[in-house]
């Protein structure tokens, strides 16, 4: 993925051709203008980590810049950087408004216009205003702004035509009260208007840029902006009704607890019922095996064979059990591929619809005692479909903190959707009680590790601090083109990483480091796990790919308790190699080799208790006692529980977020 | 008084709020210190939304502790 810091951003400008960049707060529409203008698509997340690509386009001899959704430009994440950074850039801004939140949008459009820059407003969501009782004086608007105005509805392309006609009439328009003077005294020391505001308002990365020491006047400059922002739409804008809608209505029923969390069990149900049975069944049954398998595969292996034997060692590499051009392939595209396009289809679904922003307030306070917060549900949603996805997605976690703990427990406690679909077959041969201690154990597991990393890392993590933006009928087109442009960038980023454990595995299995590992491994699964010696080779296998683990135990003949045992062992177990390498290439190499080395020690000491424990209970006979294995877990946990808080307790509190 | 013990549906006005950057934020928001908002949810030992004309937002428990308000409008 291109982390375009500009200036640094490659984009072609012609010469004489003017920087139009579109500029607006999360979710109003801007990326209709967009395609509008350009006749390209785009993506329209307001969430980090999905926008980090600029898109651009020509209009006519000029250039079309689009810029991520934010609420203000500074240096508070990634988007937000790029914003300035293009916007700074720009030779016109194109401020797309949303009617319905003026109070919250003209605040950037305020902050852009107090860079100096020309600025025409995109009144947009017109009908929306007027379906809520929020009458704009456009006018007036434009005339306390200093800039055009020009009212639209994207979806319905009202306005449009005004807009382009209008488009370069955009001009600078009227400061923040007082501004004038104070950016005058910066303007010969920065040199440009833009710069000398940022200066001002404490960025860093600018005022590092001319060799200042960032000013301290950025809240002052804000609350100024804020009432004059204020009091323009207190002019403006007149309410002719109030009154909650459906939508406000169902909003508050996603957030409370007893409404909220069957809502969100029909919403995960959907989910499994669409990504877990069709995509994971049908549709992989199709792309993996019909097609990967059944017609990709020999043909591959037949035109590799004609120069090399599949038998030598490029061939073992090439077409091999773990080929490069065999599993790699089938693997990532036959079965991965539809996953990921499942799972961020309903991410983006959930995105758009504005029910993201409210689950996260609803598992807040559980995210909250492992150290996240109601954000990092996110993180692990789609670690139940892919964890290298899902380790990628931490980016958009507010702090260091959060990212460690999310990483950590993805590759510890969370089954991907490959392996989760062997486990679920294995299970359902049990009985209930069986899958509820499997289901408790790692459940424990997740909490105790959780709790433990919050407590013992130094810090505290950032609060839940968003905005709910009004729920609404997503966009079909939209949600598709969003779930495109996600899972292409997924599968840009993870197929080398993919290829490269497989290249990885197929040394070790060339120059036998793989059997040895089994050999060493074989005693612990004996002696510990009470598991044949055979499963060692399972457990080796789940380094490559968490499910061949996972299918590596059901060729052996186990009694209950060893199945249960031998799939919790593996669940705990280390991340598939692709997973490891993402970490490997997010975080440093101590803390990624910490996360792969304790996920085997965890994994065999949990798989190892329970083993030993269920031995315990049941001593003769082989009916094995499960409750008083869950029971042992339960008060090991609340153990743990109760040990942490005791210690942060202890601590002297620095709960400022940051 | 602080945040987290509003009710829903009181009102009351924002006296202060803990840290610079979530003063930036919220100003971003449209919620200044001084502004009065309505509490419109709060979820049982989790975070309190507040809302100001049409604007929500959800403020986890730990961070509402720290807002001091005035209640009762």
């Amino acid at each position: 993925m291109a982390h375009c810091h500009c200036p640094g951003l490659k984009i072609e400008i012609p010469a004489g051709a003017r920087r139009i960049v579109l500029a607006g707060n999360p979710n109003t529409g801007k990326s209709v203008f967009f395609n509008h203008f350009t006749g390209m698509y785009v993506d329209v997340s307001n969430y980090p980590g999905t926008t980090l690509d600029i898109s651009y386009g020509r209009y006519g001899s000029d250039v079309v810049i689009d810029t991520p959704g934010v609420y203000g430009i500074s240096s508070f994440n990634d988007e937000e950087r790029i914003a300035r950074d293009i916007i700074l850039s720009a030779d016109l801004v194109l401020n797309v408004v949303s009617a319905a939140h003026l109070e919250r949008d003209l605040f950037l459009t305020q902050q852009i216009i107090d860079t100096g820059v020309p600025v025409i407003v995109a009144l947009n969501m017109m009908d929306d205003a007027k379906r809520m009782g929020i009458e704009v004086d456009v006018d007036r608007l434009s005339q306390l702004l200093g800039v055009p105005v020009i009212p639209t509805v994207a979806v319905k392309k009202e306005g449009f035509d005004r807009l382009k006609t209008e488009l370069f009439t955009a001009r600078p328009g009227h400061a923040t009260p007082g501004l004038e003077e104070e950016l005058n005294q910066l303007l010969n020391r920065v040199g440009s208007r833009g710069e000398a505001l940022l200066v001002l308002e404490e960025d860093p990365v600018i005022a590092a840029r001319h060799g200042l020491e960032p000013d301290t006047r950025r809240e002052e400059i804000y609350r100024r902006r804020r009432e004059r922002v204020n009091a323009i739409c207190q002019e403006v804008v007149r309410e002719t009704s109030q009154g909650a809608s459906v939508a406000t209505t169902l909003g508050r029923w996603m957030i409370k607890p007893l409404t909220g969390v069957p809502i969100l069990l029909l919403a995960l149900w959907a989910m499994y019922k669409a990504i877990g049975v069709f995509i994971a069944g049908t549709v992989v049954g199709i792309t993996e095996e019909t097609i990967m398998q059944g017609i990709y595969e020999p043909a591959v292996r037949q035109f590799v064979e004609q120069f090399i034997p599949q038998s030598s060692i490029p061939g073992t590499i090439l077409i091999g059990e773990f080929g490069l051009l065999t599993m790699t392939v089938t693997y990532l595209l036959g079965l991965l591929m539809p996953l990921v396009v499942g799972f961020y289809f309903f991410l983006s679904l959930f995105e758009d619809s504005g029910y993201l922003p409210r689950i996260a307030t609803l598992v807040d306070r559980l995210l909250t005692s492992i150290g996240l917060n109601g954000r990092g549900v996110i993180p692990i949603i789609l670690g139940f479909g892919c964890v290298t996805m899902a380790t990628i997605t931490t980016r958009l976690l507010s702090s260091d903190r959060e990212r460690k703990i999310a990483i950590f427990l993805l590759g510890l406690t969370i089954p991907c959707s490959a392996q989760l679909g062997v486990i679920a077959g294995m299970l359902a041969t049990l009985g209930p009680q069986y899958i509820a201690l499997y289901a408790l154990v790692i459940f424990s597991v997740l909490v105790m590790a959780g709790t433990l990393l919050s407590t013992l890392l130094p810090g505290k993590s950032a609060d839940l601090f968003i905005d709910l933006p009004p729920l609404r009928l997503p966009r079909l087109d939209n949600v598709l083109k969003k779930t495109g442009t996600k899972s292409y960038h997924f599968l840009k980023e993870a197929a080398p990483l993919f290829a490269l454990g497989a290249l990885i595995i197929s040394t070790f299995q060339v120059t036998g480091i793989l059997e040895f590992l089994q050999n060493l491994l074989a005693p612990l699964t004996v002696g510990w796990l009470n598991l044949p010696r055979k499963a060692a080779t399972a457990f080796i296998m789940g380094i490559v790919r968490r499910d061949f683990g996972a299918a590596g135990l059901t060729d052996l003949a186990l009694t209950p308790l060893q199945t249960i045992v031998a799939l919790i062992t593996i669940t705990l177990f280390v991340p598939c190699i692709a997973s490891v390498l993402v970490i490997f290439k997010e975080r440093t190499k101590k803390e990624a080799l910490f996360i792969w080395g304790s996920s085997w020690v965890v994994a065999f000491l949990v798989g190892g208790l329970v083993a030993q424990l269920a031995r315990l209970f049941s001593p003769a006979g082989d009916k094995v006692q499960v409750l008083p294995v869950i029971l042992v877990f339960a008060a090991l946990t609340l153990a743990i529980v109760g040990m942490c808080m005791f210690l942060r307790r202890a601590r002297p509190t620095t709960n400022i977020p940051r | 008084m602080t945040l987290d013990r509003m009710k829903r549906g009181q009102r009351c006005r924002i006296l202060s709020i803990p840290s610079e950057l979530v003063r930036a934020q919220a100003l971003r928001f449209g919620i200044a210190e001084g502004e009065v908002v309505t509490c419109c949810e709060v979820v049982p030992a989790g975070p309190v939304v507040i809302s100001k004309n049409r604007q929500e937002i959800a403020i986890g428990r730990g961070l509402a502790r720290q807002i001091e308000v005035e209640g009762s409008f």
